[in-house]
């Protein structure tokens, strides 16, 4: 019998890696191509087939493939990777895929991909990975990491080690951007005596200048241009609903940023006879009207950036005077991070300007006209205003 | 083409087409009548007749698909749900065949009752079309080849519903109806099934929408809104006639026998003129006291039954809409329920598979079986067996096939 050796082993190694790689990368840009209703599709499902019957030895290939890609790209991807997977069971490229998974330029879900193939494979190699990634720039690599961190806190506090506990449990605060996680962790923390700043945590803007209302009787003040819209004078006394109406400041009293507008202006004067809320309750608030919120951003630099909204009510977003996002829907749910809106910031001093409408309807559930605001980078982390104080501890 | 070409060709079809009549191929079947053949599903039920439960790798609400010996469902995972799935099941034995994953590119915010893995997907017994939520719509064939995919939100940022997104498609000839209806970019696409690309693009009544819609007839398919139900051909998206006199919009219509039940002012049967459905149909009948609820109405021999929000089955005389006895049901009822005419099967949000014999007088319920499981779907009926399924299982219900078949 022949034995090959280890070079040639080597070589035919390397033959192999590139004839399984050479079609991917023909491959490839039809898939990349793809974009809007449904360009390209014809073209990607031919390549998909390559890329579906690639040697396993191509994953990586086809992984750093979403580096860049649109979402619809990433996906004929991300289906692709399944069809290689299943035809090749547990002969998977471990060591590649370990190599692609450390390298954190690429693609955060393509890493999250490759870690799961690496956890389907070898979960305690899988686990051990996971020590080195509470930054990890993939949000929910991060979120396992942290949820290690977490564990270990908890059994030092189960040992009675509550000052250590408390330690770890804030360096998986600091850590954390699954919101979920940031808001169990701060009870938790808050539970053993510990304090944390959510709001800053989050980046939520708590300081704003509000004015209205104006009209939005049978919806039409969502398409209305009134004042704000075309220019911001703080000192101005405009033309409302019902009279004269001026900015006025508004400091959200909720950590998570929450500006209830209902408590900036009064409600209507309950008929005789029926309760009136209690003191700092929301009040029955006002009904087919629009109000406007405004906040200054300092921008240390100039950077990409997130607005993250969170809004029951339909709304518009402007940023410097150039809108950037609107929504025409009423009362369907509210949610931090309910809405990832990209921007630039600018140097310096940058206007956010929110319209808020409130519709017409009376049922129990349509009473709020508040919304949440947050800015920070496309993983969740808080971006600060230039100058901000350092979180208490 | 010649002849003996266009033989060879049709004889390909026809042995590539693994469609069978007894596939269920859409939410609720054929015209969304919720009919089995009758006598076709099991009336006693046991523990045995549970043929297997098979462990779903995500949560979803979303009908079973059963085309030929495969079983298609989709589910969703992951900390923010965005990871969806179409997952290809044997229906003989429940084994995952195959699972294709791809990234929800739409918000994936909803309601906590319901998932992003809400609409059923549908077949045209050659691919399996599926969408989710977050408006994500993809194709693959039967053996999970990827053929298309579209990101409806990718393409028009403002179609979605906070609370989540659950009208189902429908695939007619080679389109596939694609309802995605909402508060604020609100339309129904008319898509390529071979490619994905749109052949229409409707503007629709702006408002949250959970309905589904239904082929009346070839070429021809009802959608429902709040403002009631648009007919519309589907090879470019016309409209050819409408009911305007509102509708529900969660609860969907169903047509058997050329009459269309809209819940609409209690149900309001529409006759489509049998000589050309394209022509503005007649009003039958209108019962307010049938009152729909989350789940859709079935139609049954002579009777439509439906199931209110209190759990309470109706049954209305087809012919006049006039009750003709109630029962109550242990309730509450998310699924619409099946019906061969005879029987009603009926499952319950914790499970319970509810058997009612359908008299001209009355109805009974004459058999239970508890699954212990929530089940939030609408059934699907396929080779005699019943098809549930939960945010964690998958159940298939029936007696074993006889021997030799």
């Amino acid at each position: 019998m022949i034995r090959p050796s280890a070079a040639a082993c080597a070589a035919l190694l390397i033959l192999v890696t590139r004839l399984s790689a050479a079609p991917v990368a023909e491959a490839l840009p039809a898939i990349l191509a793809v974009d809007h209703e449904g360009k390209g599709n014809a073209a990607a499902a031919r390549a998909w087939q390559v890329l579906a019957t690639a040697d396993a030895d191509a994953l990586p290939e086809i992984l750093a493939g979403m580096d860049g890609a649109n979402p619809l790209a990433a996906n004929w991807l991300r289906a692709a990777v399944d069809a290689v997977v299943a035809r090749h069971g547990g002969r998977l490229p471990l060591e590649a895929l370990v190599r692609f998974l450390g390298e954190t330029e690429h693609d955060p879900r393509a890493r999250r991909l490759a870690f799961d193939l690496v956890k389907g494979a070898d979960p305690a190699r899988a686990e051990a990975l996971l020590e080195g990634m509470v930054e990890d720039p993939s949000v929910e690599l991060r979120r396992d990491a942290v949820a290690k961190v977490v564990a270990a806190a908890e059994a030092m506090q189960a040992a009675g080690k509550t000052d250590e506990a408390l330690a770890a449990y804030r360096r998986a605060f600091d850590a954390s951007r699954n919101v979920e996680q940031i808001q169990s962790l701060a009870a938790t923390i808050r539970g053993l005596g510990g304090t944390v700043d959510v709001t800053r945590h989050f980046g939520f803007l708590r300081g704003w200048q509000v004015i209205g209302p104006f009209d939005n009787t049978g919806g039409k003040g969502f398409a209305a241009v009134y004042p704000p819209e075309r220019g911001i004078d703080p000192a101005a006394t405009l033309d409302g609903k019902e009279g004269k109406v001026s900015w006025q400041p508004v400091e959200s009293a909720d950590e998570y940023g929450v500006v209830n507008v209902n408590l900036v202006y009064p409600p209507p004067v309950p008929p005789e006879g029926e309760a009136k809320p209690a003191e700092g309750e929301p009040k029955e608030g006002l009904k087919g009207v629009v109000a406007y919120a405004v906040t200054e951003f300092d921008a240390a630099e100039a950077r990409p950036a997130e607005l993250r909204l969170g809004c029951k009510n339909a709304w518009k977003i402007w940023l410097n005077g150039a809108p950037v996002f609107e929504r025409e829907e009423y009362h369907r749910g509210m949610e931090i991070d309910q809405y990832r809106l990209p921007v630039t910031l600018r140097q310096g001093p940058n206007t956010i300007l929110v319209k808020l409408c409130q519709d017409e309807q009376r049922r129990p559930w349509t009473t709020e006209w508040e919304f949440q605001l947050r800015v920070c980078d496309e993983v969740g982390t808080a971006i600060h205003p230039a100058g901000a104080a350092e979180p208490a501890r | 083409m010649d002849r003996p070409v266009a033989l060879l060709v049709a004889a390909v079809l026809l042995a590539a087409a693994p469609l069978e009549a007894d596939d269920w191929l859409e939410f609720r079947g054929p015209g969304g009548a919720s009919r089995v053949k009758e006598d076709s599903l099991p009336v006693e039920l046991s523990v045995a007749d549970i043929r297997w439960s098979a462990d779903l790798p995500g949560r979803g609400l979303s009908g079973v698909l059963v085309v030929g010996d495969r079983a298609f469902v989709t589910t969703s995972d992951g900390p923010t749900q965005d990871r969806l799935h179409l997952v290809c099941l044997s229906a003989a034995d429940g084994r995952i065949l195959w699972d294709r994953q791809v990234w929800a590119t739409g918000r994936t915010m909803c309601h906590s009752k319901t998932s992003v893995a809400g609409p059923t997907p549908c077949s045209d017994g050659t691919r399996v079309y599926a969408i989710f939520s977050s408006n994500d719509l993809v194709c693959f064939d039967l053996e999970g080849n990827l053929q298309w995919l579209r990101g409806i939100g990718f393409d028009y940022p403002n179609v979605s519903n906070s609370l989540g997104m659950a009208s189902s498609l429908l695939v007619s000839g080679d389109t596939v109806i694609v309802p995605v209806e909402n508060d604020s970019e609100s339309y129904t696409l008319g898509v390529d099934a071979a490619t994905g690309a749109n052949r229409w693009k409707l503007d629709r009544p702006k408002g949250a929408n959970w309905t589904s819609p239904v082929i009346l007839a070839p070429g021809i398919v009802a959608l429902q809104s709040k403002t009631g139900v648009d007919a519309v051909r589907v090879s470019d998206g016309a409209t050819l006639w409408s009911y305007a006199e509102g509708a529900d919009t969660v609860s969907s219509s169903a047509l058997a026998d050329g009459v269309l039940y809209v819940p609409s002012n209690g149900v309001t049967a529409l006759r489509l003129d049998p000589a050309d459905p394209t022509k503005q149909p007649t009003q039958v009948w209108r019962e307010n006291t049938l009152a729909p609820s989350t789940a859709s109405c079935v139609v049954g021999a002579d009777a439509v039954y439906c199931i209110n929000g209190a759990g309470v089955l109706t049954a209305g005389d087809r012919a006049t809409g006039k009750r003709r006895w109630q029962l109550r049901l242990q309730g509450p009822f998310s699924g619409t329920p099946l019906t061969d005419g005879r029987h009603l099967w009926a499952v319950n949000e914790a499970g319970l598979v509810q058997v009612v014999e359908l008299g001209d007088k009355e109805g009974s319920v004459v058999a239970t079986l508890d699954l212990g499981d929530e089940i939030l779907c609408s059934p699907a009926a396929a080779s005699g067996a019943l098809y549930v399924r939960s945010n964690t299982k998958l159940h298939k219900i029936g007696r074993p096939a006889p021997a030799g078949k």
